[in-house]
């Protein structure tokens, strides 16, 4: 793996290249979350009675619980009454039908945030799904994957052309109830990408949805589900940016993957959201829960992850392996910086018999940047010959940030095998003074060694993103040498 | 539980606890004993709601009405006694049947006049400045509500005080024997050891339950080593299978000392071990070793905890457990580095074997760091006896129980051969021999 190529010197003090704001009228309701802001949405999205029902019921049930506190961050109190739950960019009430019905402000900002939409035919067979705040504005590629028989739209539009799927699937692997964050999403969520595979399909390209926050204070609910039907493939990418805001934005996710007999299902995410500034003021809050059921027998599922944004993380990718011989991977990059804060990790529960699990984790902390990395492994009785190894690494930079390992391990099997292995430390003196007497700056020598100790994870990561993960790294621990 | 139910379960405790009476006037010690109390009246018992107690529930104690012990003519003949002494082995004991002190059985003849060993009842009588600034000075009784518990009842126990450039010419040995009373009690051992300056020692702590004996031991030892002291540490723990054992361990080290725990629990119904170093000064070292062996029903907890305060500052730790039956056992082990603590090692290992399907471990290695130059690893294992290994004995016409024995034999035997002391060593690996399957041939095999 090259280094990157990119100075050190320049990159400090660079400010987050993607900080701006679009002007562009916002159909924003009030502040606040009752019964009927969620009906407001409900009906702005002309959904059917059943989702209302079921997003009531999430806030219901919501109303009875209370902030997690376990996790190993500090969170300023969050008054869900001041956020806006609900802002559409204002266009035509049909929404467009080409690229020239879209919004030219909004193809601005695409521009600025390198997608080229225009272009985007010829991206390395990558069709966007671009969602832009809360309703998704521009879909490509569309004919080639109707072709395949593969369903990738916006999830609204989901619920109007495909209400048999969403409502057998929704809420099928993190229910409503599951936990304060996912509770929150299901009364008010509004919009995401929704994704089927069907039976034998390869998908013929690499799906990818660009996520992206920009109304002052509007919290995003994005909801995605992605179901791969029997010996189905489906590799999806995820990438964000966030301008830059001095209020705390609330990101709080869900995603659910639906794996049938012998489907895979690959998930990658680059994650690189406004992180506040030096003094930790602003940053996105990302709390989101991701979770994939391994259903059918031989099923696959991996999560590959680069967090490099967001001043606070809260996120745990995790995989149910239900069908035998059902394999999850979780391969993870999370770089915190300044005052920033993570606590990331996975759950592996292994049901089925055969089941296999490997759990990769990376984590460099810098400055005054605490990290955890907080995982379950959970062997079921059920779950004869399961396998398990998690390998967890820190990266210490700075004398006064932190780095926290907290691995759960339940096993119940007696011929299952988990092993947990996890180090903690600085980059090697040995290993800085080998470069830097071969005439490589300290610089590019810790860069270097930063990409030597992340590279099991970018290997994972499809190409183009492995590249802009690398450049990520870079620009996020700007100034964390000295 | 609710909240209610749990105070009326601890309504006996609070009865024994006036029963106990002031027989010790001193102000310092009543103020203890009293703001233990009041603590443990408000907690009650722990829930495994709390995550220090996730994954052992308390409620099978809570729920017995265990009495505080204080019948002091239960006696146990000098033959059963010598059955778990360590034959040959000259050395200082002390000895409590069912949590009270026997003057009887101890045999603490011939020690150096510099050197104090005594029951804690005595110490406290004589109210020493030392004890003062010592006792529950250590063990936190807000960590746990059975050290809290511990504390309100201290009365019988050990007290140690080694003067500075002292080695102790012979190992010490605690036998709390343990055997069936009228009704189920409850004991509160508490031992205190106070090491001077570059003065030796080597403890050893045993809990033994005699047949099914049905009680409850909620022990709790602190150690206070000065600069340079160095203590070997062994506790033995096999209580009977109807027992129930709360342990609670906790360290203070000075400049450059040295704490070796050797923790080994074979016994009990329900056991949560606590083991807690403070390492608060630099240059001081831990090791911390365990072997649990579960069957049956039994429920082993072990919880160790490491603060690294200082610069220069070391720990390591290996833990293995054999789990067998319906069983299950805990591991929690937590390194905890603190800011500005530069220079630390620290390296954790916990590895099960699971013998049985309806066996269950629960295992959590932890790493809290908050410096950089730091060197700190961990790992965790589950597994089950390597099927090579035993083909390779099966092919030599071993039959597959003495195999599978050898083997798990050969597994617990890695936290025993680094036991430095040869007759605790000899004692354990003739212990955990006796648990397995054809013993005699497996005796046989490994004699040297």
């Amino acid at each position: 793996m090259s280094t990157n190529s990119e100075n050190m010197d320049d990159l400090v003090g660079k400010d987050y290249e993607h900080g701006f704001v679009t002007d562009i009228d916002s159909d924003t309701v009030a502040a606040g979350l009752s019964e009927e802001t969620i009906a407001f949405i409900s009906a702005k999205k002309e959904e059917p009675e059943w989702l209302l029902e079921w997003r009531l019921k999430a806030y219901r049930h919501w109303l009875t619980m209370e902030d997690p506190t376990w996790a190993h961050l500090d969170i300023e109190h969050i008054d869900y009454q001041a956020i806006s739950y609900y802002s559409a960019p204002k266009s035509k009430d049909d929404g467009p039908k080409s690229l020239d019905e879209v919004d030219p402000k909004l193809l601005e900002t695409y521009e600025k945030l390198g997608i080229p939409l225009q272009e985007q035919k010829f991206l390395a067979g990558v069709a966007v799904d671009a969602v832009f705040d809360s309703v998704s504005v521009a879909t490509t590629f569309k004919g080639k994957l109707a072709d395949a028989g593969v369903i990738f739209c916006p999830f609204s539009e989901a619920v109007k052309e495909h209400p048999e799927l969403v409502k057998k699937y929704l809420g099928s692997v993190v229910p409503a109830a599951d936990n304060f964050f996912a509770a929150l999403n299901s009364a008010v969520f509004t919009d995401g990408s929704f994704v089927y595979i069907p039976k034998g399909v390869r998908c013929p390209m690499e799906l990818s949805t660009y996520f992206r926050i920009n109304a002052s204070n509007t919290g995003q609910f994005e909801r995605t589900l992605i179901i791969a039907d029997e010996a189905s493939h489906v590799s999806y990418l995820e990438g964000c940016t966030a301008p830059m805001r001095d209020e705390n934005q609330l990101h709080a996710a869900v995603v659910e993957l639906v794996a049938l007999e012998d489907a895979e299902i690959k998930y990658s995410t680059v994650q690189n959201w406004y992180p506040g500034d030096e003094n930790g003021v602003g940053g996105i809050y990302n709390f989101v829960t991701k979770r994939a059921d391994c259903r059918g027998n031989n099923s696959k599922v991996s999560w590959t992850q680069v967090e490099t944004g967001s001043a606070i993380t809260w996120k745990y990718p995790s995989c149910i392996l239900k069908g035998d011989n059902s394999v999850g991977e979780f391969y993870s990059v999370a770089v915190t910086n300044n005052h920033q804060q993570a606590d990331t990790g996975t759950k592996m529960i292994h049901i089925g018999k055969n089941t296999t699990s490997t759990i990769i984790s990376k984590g460099i902390s810098a400055k005054k940047a605490q990290q955890a990395y907080r995982g379950l492994v959970k062997i079921s009785k059920s779950a004869e010959n399961a396998r398990n190894y998690t390998q967890c690494d820190s990266l210490l930079m700075g004398d006064q940030c932190g780095a926290h390992t907290f691995p759960y391990i339940e096993a119940k099997n007696s011929s299952a095998t988990v092993e947990h292995e996890a180090t903690t430390s600085k980059i090697g003196d040995d290993q800085l003074f080998y470069c830097l007497q071969r005439g490589i700056k300290e610089e590019d020598a810790v860069n270097m060694i930063v990409n030597g100790f992340c590279k099991e994870v970018f290997k994972e990561l499809p190409m183009e993103f492995a590249v802009e993960a690398q450049k990520l790294l870079g620009i996020t621990l700007e100034g964390a040498v000295g | 539980m609710s909240q209610e139910n749990m105070n009326n379960n601890i309504q006996h405790y609070l009865n024994d606890f006036e029963q106990l009476g002031d027989n010790i006037k001193s102000d310092w010690f009543s103020e203890q004993r009293q703001s233990a109390l009041s603590l443990f009246k408000e907690s009650g018992f722990p829930s495994s709601r709390q995550e220090n107690w996730k994954y052992t529930d308390t409620r099978p104690i809570a729920k017995k009405e265990f009495l505080h012990s204080s019948d002091t003519s239960v006696s146990i003949s000098s033959d059963q006694i010598d059955a778990v002494r360590f034959q040959g082995l000259d050395c200082y004991e002390l000895v409590f049947i069912n949590g009270i002190y026997s003057i009887d059985h101890s045999r603490i003849q011939g020690l150096p006049e510099n050197i104090v060993i005594e029951n804690m009842a005595a110490a406290l009588a004589k109210d020493s400045e030392l004890l003062e600034k010592h006792l529950a000075r250590y063990a936190d009784n807000k960590v746990s509500p059975f050290t809290a518990l511990n504390t309100a009842f201290i009365q019988h126990g050990t007290y140690i005080n080694v003067p500075k450039n002292t080695a102790i010419d012979k190992p010490i040995n605690i036998l709390y024997l343990s055997k069936n009373n009228d009704q189920p009690f409850a004991s509160h051992p508490r031992n205190l050891i106070v090491m001077g300056e570059q003065s030796e020692a080597t403890l050893i702590e045993s809990y033994i339950g005699i047949d099914d004996a049905n009680y409850f031991t909620n022990a709790v030892t602190e150690v206070s080593l000065s600069a340079s002291a160095i203590l070997k540490h062994y506790k033995i723990q096999q209580e009977s299978l109807n027992a129930y054992h709360i342990g609670n361990l906790n360290v203070m080290q000075g400049k450059d000392s040295r704490f070796e725990s050797n923790s080994i629990s074979l016994g009990g119904s329900l056991v949560r071990n606590d083991i807690h170093g403070h390492l608060a000064a630099e240059g001081a070292s831990i090791v911390m070793n365990g072997l649990y062996m579960t069957d049956n029903k039994q429920h082993i907890d072990n919880h160790t905890r490491v603060d690294h305060l200082k610069p220069n500052t070391y720990s390591t730790e290996t833990y293995r457990g054999v789990l067998n039956g319906k069983s299950r056992a805990v591991f929690n082990g937590k390194v905890v580095v603190h800011p500005q603590a530069q220079k630390i090692e620290a390296h954790q290992n916990n590895a099960n074997l699971l013998l049985s399907d309806d066996a269950e471990i629960d295992t959590k290695p932890e790493l809290e760091i908050y410096a950089d130059d730091v060197k700190c690893s961990h790992g965790a294992t589950v597994g089950q006896l390597d099927q090579d290994m035993l083909f390779y004995l099966r092919s030599r016409a071993i039959d597959e129980e003495t195999a599978k024995s050898l083997l798990t034999y050969a597994f617990a035997d890695e936290v025993l051969k680094d036991i430095s002391f040869a007759p605790v060593k000899n004692r354990l690996e003739y212990l955990i021999v006796g648990r397995l399957p054809d013993a005699a041939l497996i005796r046989e095999f490994t004699n040297e």
